[in-house]
């Protein structure tokens, strides 16, 4: 079907979140307001405005009801998902960069760059089910062993006894989230060979797919960290997204964005490239962006997904009945 | 070197158990090897060739007068002016020992000078000097003084060596699938592959990292690949991987070219000068491939080296030396201004001791089988005098033809691959000399007195932009017009009855987007096809024989396109010069995309050449005429391969969906494990989507928002 083309935001997209239903899609960018459309057919509902500076991810809680933002105003907001209004403001002296919340919306992992003084680190806070009630208190806070680098995204792992760490030192790192203790690793030899940008993890938090600027895309065991799969592309990955139905995985990026106006048009390779999740070999692409893709994301009824681009526009994709049948 | 006894005695010393110890595990410290010493004999070597004395700027004058004390400053003087005129000696640089129990000198001098260049030119020039009848001096460098002392007074002769029998260098020719080779080098590595289109993949033969320090070259035959390092040049090869085969010490090599038939490699290296109006320094050496000797060398600045056009300051145009073709390697010539100097390979010295004058001669062309040279003139005075083209004959010089031509702006010879035909593209001067038009003279080369033809261009007013010729065949194509719409035409030479053999036009290709070369397969005897590169990697591939297109492509941002030496598969890259798309793609002669490898940082591509064909024409036109036979049992063969690829595909495929089941089987035993404790942390709720945990309703609902009535008045 012709992709819905969603201009909302005057700025590059940065991240795409879906609710559990897959009826709405929250779009951050680095404009200061967060979206919120339809998924169905792109209408928007409306903005949260309140961040003053570049949005760079956010969350939604199980039931809809919260969103939780993180911008480089150096503050992760709480909101009320319905009204629009801002509930809490966690401030942080330094840009926060990913946020996720827990199973059961309890707690929130939020991750935050190095700035003058502070090195890189990752928070967690205790989410209060009566925002009146909602302190600023960190539960834990995690620091990597090179704390010049930033922490490009961090999860929860099963049973929120894990945080999953990837960003700019190429290394993927699981932590112990009560402890705060490092238990786990990725190979230098196996892993990624340049900055992580991107991790999704699949519904049911088994495994989790990485991007990362050496072009290429991996999928690892959540618990273990064994390297499953890796998807080899021609440019930087900036975006991953795991298909809750199929076995496909999507990947998107592209050629750096300056060097975007020095080249072809073609040379860019702005496409949301699709993959065979098991045999790693490469089913199709989906063109139309005119920038690098920022964000990706599945509907959790995997019958649809969604881009944002360095171009300010966010692609709604519905698949075409073709799709589901593909054999390769 | 400690015995392994005395190791063993310290480690029990120290109380350390030797076996655990892993041996791989320790790493010196880079330019300290706390004297423990390496098993590469090679090291040693390296070093000693860089070893320097700081003695260089020393000569040593001999065979001067021996005088009494009263007359040493006098000759101190006489050999101060003489070399003054040769260099700057330093302060206090000469000295000039005196006997002590005669006062007398001792007949001899060290000089000590500003720079090794200064000295060396000093022992050059003043060795030989005649001070008067009966002092003759006789100069060296101070750091000769060693090696000419030590030489024994006898002659011993050089033991003899068993012969041992080297390596099948050709082996990679008796490929059972008769695959040809390929070397690509990428970021640090350097590998080399089989290109197996069967399989539609490379099969990696050799790789090394670090390699070679600047690029690899195949020699022209394919039995050498040559690296450049810091120290000199190297060759490798062998039956099964590369080894080395020989080094060839040259510091600073920047360029290297092999003789036709690989028996000499040509070095070169030059300095920059450090004034930047002098001209830079130029140093070539020519070495004999199997022994690893150094035949000749040539020095001199790079003006000696080059016709003295503005591409003269940077260095020598190269090849400097032009090899005569023909495998046995007998001729060299190289172009200075005014002179053609040729060279013979038996004893390195130019023929007749004599270099050829040639005013003004600005590019020289040897023919690919014969030893006959061809050379141009431009234009002198201004148009008085007639540009010219001439066809020597070497060792004799005899001229064998020439032709004058008049207002012309340019000349570029093409010789056809098997010496019967030159082709010579003259740009010629419009009537307001404003712009040039080009036009071609044919030599026939093997006919009796050389016939010379003129061909023009249809419009007469087109420049020929790219030329090839058909490799051994009568065939020639050229890309001319201007931009954009460019023509690709072909022509024939040898067409119609022997009587009236005249060169006629076969086709012309409208407006091609061809922006640079054209290339044609080699040999292709019946087909013969074209790969256009234009802006962005647009590729043609066109039959001569049918006269048309029989694939377009597209490689995009593709660099460079190299044939493989049969003229089956042709190789596209993208090399550094862009970002992305790194990398190269095989294509099949009529325009099939075999397999596509993406390494990031790729420099180069070469195919390994081969050598030419032993067969006979007859044998070969026999195989032609029976090729139905022949393709018969390679179809088989070619089946066999696809159907065990896809039986091997099949089962890649099986192996990877039942490890990936066993990972979701996990996962899903893991995830029901967990399922109660998941449940509390959602505070009961009933976790994970069981699908009908809810029902979407369709309601259907009406609102009414705004009611007004508006007149629309009718339109008459």
């Amino acid at each position: 079907m012709r992709p819905i083309l969603m201009k909302g935001h005057e700025r590059p997209l940065t991240f795409l979140r879906y609710n559990r239903e897959g009826d709405l899609l929250f779009s951050c960018a680095k404009d200061h307001t967060p979206t919120l459309w339809f998924a169905d057919n792109g209408e928007r509902l409306g903005t949260y405005r309140g961040h003053n500076g570049a949005v760079w991810c956010c969350d939604v809680s199980r039931d809809s009801s919260r969103l939780i933002t993180g911008s480089a105003d150096q503050t992760a907001k709480l909101w009320d998902v319905k009204s629009g209004k801002e509930l809490f403001t966690f401030k942080f002296n330094a840009p926060t960069r990913s946020v996720d919340f827990a199973v059961g919306d309890r707690l929130a992992v939020i991750t935050t760059d190095h700035f003058v003084d502070r090195t890189a680190a990752i928070h967690v806070k205790r989410i209060a089910e009566d925002p009146e009630e909602q302190d600023a208190e960190s539960v834990l806070v995690l620091h990597c062993p090179d704390g010049k680098k930033r922490i490009n995204r961090a999860v929860w792992g099963p049973l929120n006894q894990t945080i999953v760490s990837g960003g700019e030192d190429k290394v993927i790192r699981i932590w112990d989230a009560e402890t705060g203790k490092l238990l786990k690793q990725s190979d230098e030899e196996v892993g990624h060979k340049k900055d992580i940008t991107s991790l999704c993890k699949a519904a049911d938090d088994s495994h989790f797919l990485t991007g990362s600027l050496d072009k290429t895309a991996k999928l690892w065991d959540m618990r273990t960290l064994t390297l499953l799969k890796t998807y080899t592309t021609v440019v930087p990955v900036n975006a991953v997204s795991l298909s809750p139905l199929l076995n496909h995985v999507v990947l998107g990026g592209g050629q750096d964005a300056s060097a975007v106006t020095t080249t072809d048009h073609r040379a860019g390779k702005f496409e949301a490239k699709f993959y065979d999740k098991i045999l790693q070999e490469g089913i199709g692409g989906v063109k139309g962006h005119f920038g690098p893709i920022n964000a990706l994301a599945f509907n959790p009824d995997g019958k649809s997904f969604s881009s944002g681009g360095e171009d300010g526009y966010v692609r709604l994709h519905h698949f075409d009945s073709g799709y589901f049948n593909i054999k390769i | 070197m400690a015995a392994v006894v005395d190791i063993d005695v310290l480690t029990a010393q120290l109380g350390i158990n030797w076996s655990d110890v892993n041996l791989d595990s320790i790493q010196l410290p880079p330019g300290n090897d706390f004297g423990i010493e390496s098993d590469d004999e090679s090291v040693y070597q390296d070093d000693q060739s860089e070893f320097d004395t700081g003695f260089g700027n020393i000569i040593v004058v001999d065979h001067l007068p021996v005088v009494p004390k009263e007359k040493f400053e006098k000759l101190e003087g006489v050999v101060k002016k003489i070399y003054n005129q040769l260099g700057v000696i330093k302060e206090n640089g000469l000295l000039m020992p005196v006997d002590p129990d005669t006062k007398m000198t001792l007949g001899y001098c060290f000089i000590e000078f500003n720079t090794p260049q200064e000295a060396q030119n000093a022992k050059e020039k003043s060795h030989g000097y005649k001070l008067d009848k009966s002092h003759i001096f006789a100069v060296n460098m101070f750091d000769d003084f060693d090696r000419l002392m030590n030489v024994k007074e006898e002659w011993e002769p050089p033991q003899e060596r068993p012969y041992v029998p080297g390596e099948n260098l050709q082996k990679w020719l008796t490929d059972d699938k008769a695959r040809d080779q390929l070397v690509i080098r990428f970021g640090h590595d350097t590998e080399v592959y089989w290109n197996d289109a069967r399989q539609k993949k490379p099969e990696p033969v050799h790789k090394r990292s670090y390699w070679t320090e600047s690029y690899v070259q195949w020699s022209p035959i394919g039995t050498y690949l040559v690296t450049l390092h810091k120290q000199g040049a190297a060759v490798w090869g062998g039956a099964d991987t590369f080894t080395r085969l020989m080094r060839y010490q040259h510091s600073m090599v920047k360029l290297v070219d092999f003789s036709p038939g690989e028996k000499y490699l040509v070095t070169y290296h030059s300095q920059e000068p450090s004034n930047p109006r002098d001209a830079s320094k130029v140093e070539i050496k020519v070495f004999d491939v199997r022994t690893g000797r150094m035949m000749r060398d040539f020095k001199g600045s790079a003006d000696e080296f080059s016709i003295g056009g503005p591409g003269g300051v940077a260095g020598a145009s190269w090849p400097v030396f032009r090899w005569a073709c023909g495998k046995d390697d007998k001729y060299f010539a190289k172009l200075s201004k005014n002179t053609i100097s040729v060279y013979e390979t038996e004893t390195f010295s130019l023929i007749d001791k004599k270099s050829m004058k040639v005013d003004n001669v600005v590019d020289i062309c040897w023919s690919p089988t014969d030893s006959i040279l061809s050379l141009f003139v431009p234009e002198q005075g201004g148009g008085n005098q007639p540009a010219k083209v001439a066809l020597v004959q070497i060792p004799s010089k005899v001229e064998l033809r020439q032709k004058n031509l008049f207002s012309v702006s340019d000349c570029k010879m093409y010789w056809q691959s098997s010496g019967e035909y030159l082709a010579v593209k003259v740009d010629r001067y419009t009537k307001t000399k404003k712009s040039t038009y080009s036009g071609f003279e044919l030599f026939r080369i093997k006919e009796r007195d050389i016939p010379i033809e003129v061909l023009e261009l249809d419009n007469k007013n087109d420049k020929i932009i790219a030329f090839a010729w058909e490799p051994k065949g009568q065939r020639f194509a050229g890309i001319h017009g201007d931009q954009p719409n460019r023509d690709v035409s072909f022509y024939s030479i040898k067409t119609g009855t022997k009587t009236l053999e005249r060169v006629s036009k076969l086709a012309t290709l409208k407006a091609k987007q061809a922006k640079c070369p054209l290339l044609v397969a080699p040999q292709a005897s019946t087909s013969f096809l074209a790969g256009l590169k234009g802006f962005n990697g647009q590729l043609e591939f066109f039959n001569v024989d049918e006269l048309e297109t029989m694939a377009t492509a597209e490689h995009f941002m593709a660099t460079d396109i190299e044939w493989d030496p049969t003229g089956r598969y042709v190789a596209t890259s993208v090399t550094t010069v862009h970002e992305m798309e790194n990398g190269f793609t095989i294509w099949s002669f009529n325009g099939n995309m075999v397999y596509r490898i993406l390494k990031d940082h790729f420099f180069q591509l070469a195919w390994r050449p081969r050598p030419a064909s032993f067969l006979t024409a007859e044998k070969e036109e026999e195989i032609a005429k029976n090729l139905r036979n022949y393709s018969k049992r390679y179809e088989a063969e070619d089946q066999d391969v696809s159907l065990l690829l896809s039986e091997q595909d099949r089962e890649k495929r099986r192996a990877l969906n039942e490890e990936w089941q066993k990972w979701v089987m996990q996962w899903k035993s893991l995830h029901e494990e967990e399922k109660l404790v998941r449940q509390n942390l959602r505070d009961g709720e009933v976790s994970d989507v069981e699908e009908d945990e809810y029902e979407a309703k369709e309601v259907e609902f009406e609102d009414l928002i705004d009611v007004t009535e508006e007149i629309v008045q009718e339109l008459m």
